[in-house]
């Protein structure tokens, strides 16, 4: 039994349906437990005050809007290399979920930025990079709506994400080197990682570990639709000529 | 044989539509393809022209030999008609367009601009394009649409003169050219929809 | 692939060819930015070389819908694809051409408009450099756009969306290279790098573009 049994879209549904619940339980779970104990039981930061505490939604969802697109690019290469629909599909439903992400790293970043830095944006490399991920979200989605055909949608995004990653890599160093180059020795760091004290670490791992949960549910959930929407079509299409 | 093609299956906005294809074409042979509107024949066409790719099957002899025509005609309305010609002589790797144009009596339209042209004229420029690209097989998707008797018999004899000089020709219409031709009627081959054609979407089944 | 430059030059010198349109959008950018941001002569001296690379962006961006749209609906690109000359040299030689007819002419004009918006002496000389050696790689990456959206009905906005975030690399490199030839400063890395964006596109992109039309045309 290899994983690749499970790019049958039927038997796909089949193992999701018996998974997701769990996959939900724990999300949920998780990002009770962490949120909770990360906002009323950690200590307010020395400098920063409780401001801090909005860790606990930024760097999840950062890292998710990130790997999110990296899901989607391995999702895109199997689909290009061995032409399964349910990767296809899986990447098509963890766009909107990517696009959430990276919003929600946007807006919680913004309320972070406002107190600490007394703006609520700077052109900081970082800030700047999370904007140019969020076009390229934009665009992946639009040219999945835009193309009737779904065997020819998937393959165009397909390649889009493909030249897409590439790119955005490619703007991250640019931006870095731009926003270096405009003003020298940034004064902004957003190195959060570095500077988290155990206080804080432990209810930040449940989180992200939530953050993960959630969006694998919601992938598999999204995907589930996607699946029946093309199975409705598939069916569809027969019926019309029968 | 020029062509061969075995047990072709193709599809079209992946549902398969012809299954089990598979004939033969020698050189100075034509086939017409025949079948009511929708059987496929232009999907069939387009896949052996290799513009799509088949469900299954083999095709074998279409490597840079065919000269395909579609439903439109590639033609820039700002260029002349001479200038339409040249180009895609030049585009095969040939010379010279005046076979071509005396062909289809395009001479005393020569400097005309294609976009001038009356649409019985601009096919005759578009059929006149197969000639200037001296590949063996012709597939003409309906060549003989808004052409005036005149004009079919001139199509006639060019593609006469096609096959005899040891060319072959795939052709889809409904007019009789008067080509000593095969005819191959598609719709028996209609694909079944229960059957494991090995469309895109049976996965979804 | 000569006979293909050449139809595609005639095409844009003759009516209806939008050669020039290019031009007079890059034109009407830089004399609406000053109506824009105000008069002050220092100002404009700082944002001349972003403007300039700005809308020489844009006026590239205007053209491209029509690079391939064109071809698809009278069936030339079906007839290219059948043709020995391979899609991905059919397209490189596009693109070629679209530089030559938009993108040749902007770095040309680049210099006047720069009076236009009081850049500083030192900085026309690398605003030229930079959009030579930047402005071909908007052309290739552009083409690639165009085969992505040749199916899409009224695929120009589509296009915009899907090509203007492939263009910041591009964008960065190089109004940071002019920007730094008119500050005075080394503008070379910015310079190398946008070179080496240049060069990597011409190599790879045709490829991706021939995937994405040969999907687009089946």
């Amino acid at each position: 039994m290899s994983l690749w049994e499970y790019a049958n879209p039927v038997r796909f549904l089949n193992l999701s349906a018996r998974v997701l619940p769990v996959f939900w339980g724990l999300a949920v779970a998780c990002l009770i437990v962490g949120l909770i104990w990360g906002f009323f039981f950690t200590p307010d930061d020395f400098r920063q005050g409780s401001t801090v505490k909005i860790i606990y939604l930024h760097v999840p969802s950062a890292m998710m809007a990130i790997n999110a697109w990296v899901m989607m690019l391995v999702a895109s290469l199997i689909w290009l290399v061995r032409r399964h629909h349910v990767s296809a599909l899986a990447a098509k439903a963890a766009a909107p979920v990517g696009v959430v992400m990276t919003l929600i790293a946007l807006f919680t970043g913004a309320i972070w930025g406002q107190p600490m830095w007394g703006t609520w944006w700077a052109w900081d490399p970082r800030l700047t990079s999370f904007l140019i991920l969020f076009l390229f979200y934009l665009g992946y989605i639009a040219l999945w709506e835009a193309i009737e055909d779904p065997d020819t949608a998937a393959d165009l995004t397909s390649v889009l994400c493909l030249v897409g990653s590439v790119f955005a890599v490619l703007s991250r160093y640019a931006v870095n080197f731009w926003n270096q180059g405009l003003h020298q020795g940034a004064s902004l760091s957003l190195d959060k990682e570095e500077n988290v004290a155990d206080v804080f670490y432990i209810p930040l791992l449940v989180c992200i570990a939530g953050f993960v949960l959630l969006f694998i549910a919601l992938v598999l959930y999204r995907t589930g639709t996607e699946i029946r929407l093309r199975r409705t079509r598939a069916l569809q299409a027969r019926e019309g000529r029968a | 044989m020029v062509l061969e093609v075995r047990d072709l299956s193709v599809e079209r906005g992946g549902i398969p539509v012809l299954t089990g294809l598979s004939f033969d074409l020698a050189a100075g042979q034509a086939l017409i393809l025949r079948g009511p509107n929708g059987a496929g024949k232009t999907t069939l066409l387009r896949t052996l022209a290799g513009l799509q790719p088949a469900l299954c099957g083999e095709i074998s002899g279409t490597q840079e030999t065919i000269a395909y025509s579609g439903h439109s005609d590639g033609l820039k309305a700002m260029l002349t008609v001479a200038e339409n010609l040249t180009f895609w002589a030049e585009v095969f790797g040939q010379k010279g367009i005046d076979r071509a144009m005396k062909a289809y009596a395009l001479e005393p339209l020569a400097e005309r601009l294609a976009g001038t042209l009356s649409a019985g004229q601009k096919r005759r420029l578009g059929l006149a394009r197969l000639l200037v690209t001296a590949r063996p097989i012709w597939m003409l998707d309906e060549p003989t649409v808004s052409l005036d008797t005149q004009a079919v018999a001139q199509f006639a004899q060019a593609a006469q003169a096609h096959l005899m000089s040891g060319g072959a020709a795939l052709i889809a219409t409904h007019i009789d050219l008067g080509l000593e031709a095969q005819v191959l009627d598609v719709a028996p081959y209609r694909a079944r929809l229960d059957a494991k054609a090995g469309a895109s979407d049976e996965a979804f089944l | 692939m000569k006979a293909l430059l050449i139809r595609d030059l005639k095409l844009a010198f003759r009516a209806g060819g939008g050669f020039g349109l290019g031009l007079a959008f890059f034109l009407i950018v830089t004399v609406l930015v000053p109506f824009g941001v105000g008069p002050q002569s220092e100002l404009l001296a700082r944002i001349a070389s972003g403007i300039l690379w700005l809308g020489a962006l844009l006026a590239c961006l205007l053209s491209l819908d029509r690079l391939l749209a064109l071809d698809w609906e009278d069936g030339t690109l079906d007839l290219l694809a059948t043709s020995p000359l391979p899609l991905e040299a059919a397209l490189s030689t596009k693109a070629l051409a679209h530089w030559l007819t938009t993108g040749l002419p902007l770095v040309l004009a680049s210099p006047v408009l720069g009076i236009l918006l009081n850049l500083p002496g030192a900085g026309y000389f690398w605003l030229v450099i930079s959009l030579l050696l930047g402005t071909p790689a908007l052309s290739v990456i552009g083409i690639f756009g165009a085969a992505l959206t040749v199916g899409v009905k009224r695929g120009g906005l589509l296009l915009s969306l899907l090509v203007l975030p492939l263009y910041v690399p591009t964008l960065i490199f190089g109004a940071e290279a002019a920007r730094r030839g008119a500050a005075e400063l080394d503008p070379t890395t910015p310079l190398l790098m946008l070179a080496g964006i240049t060069a990597g596109t011409i190599a790879v992109m045709p490829f991706a573009s021939a995937a994405a039309l040969r999907v687009n045309l089946r």
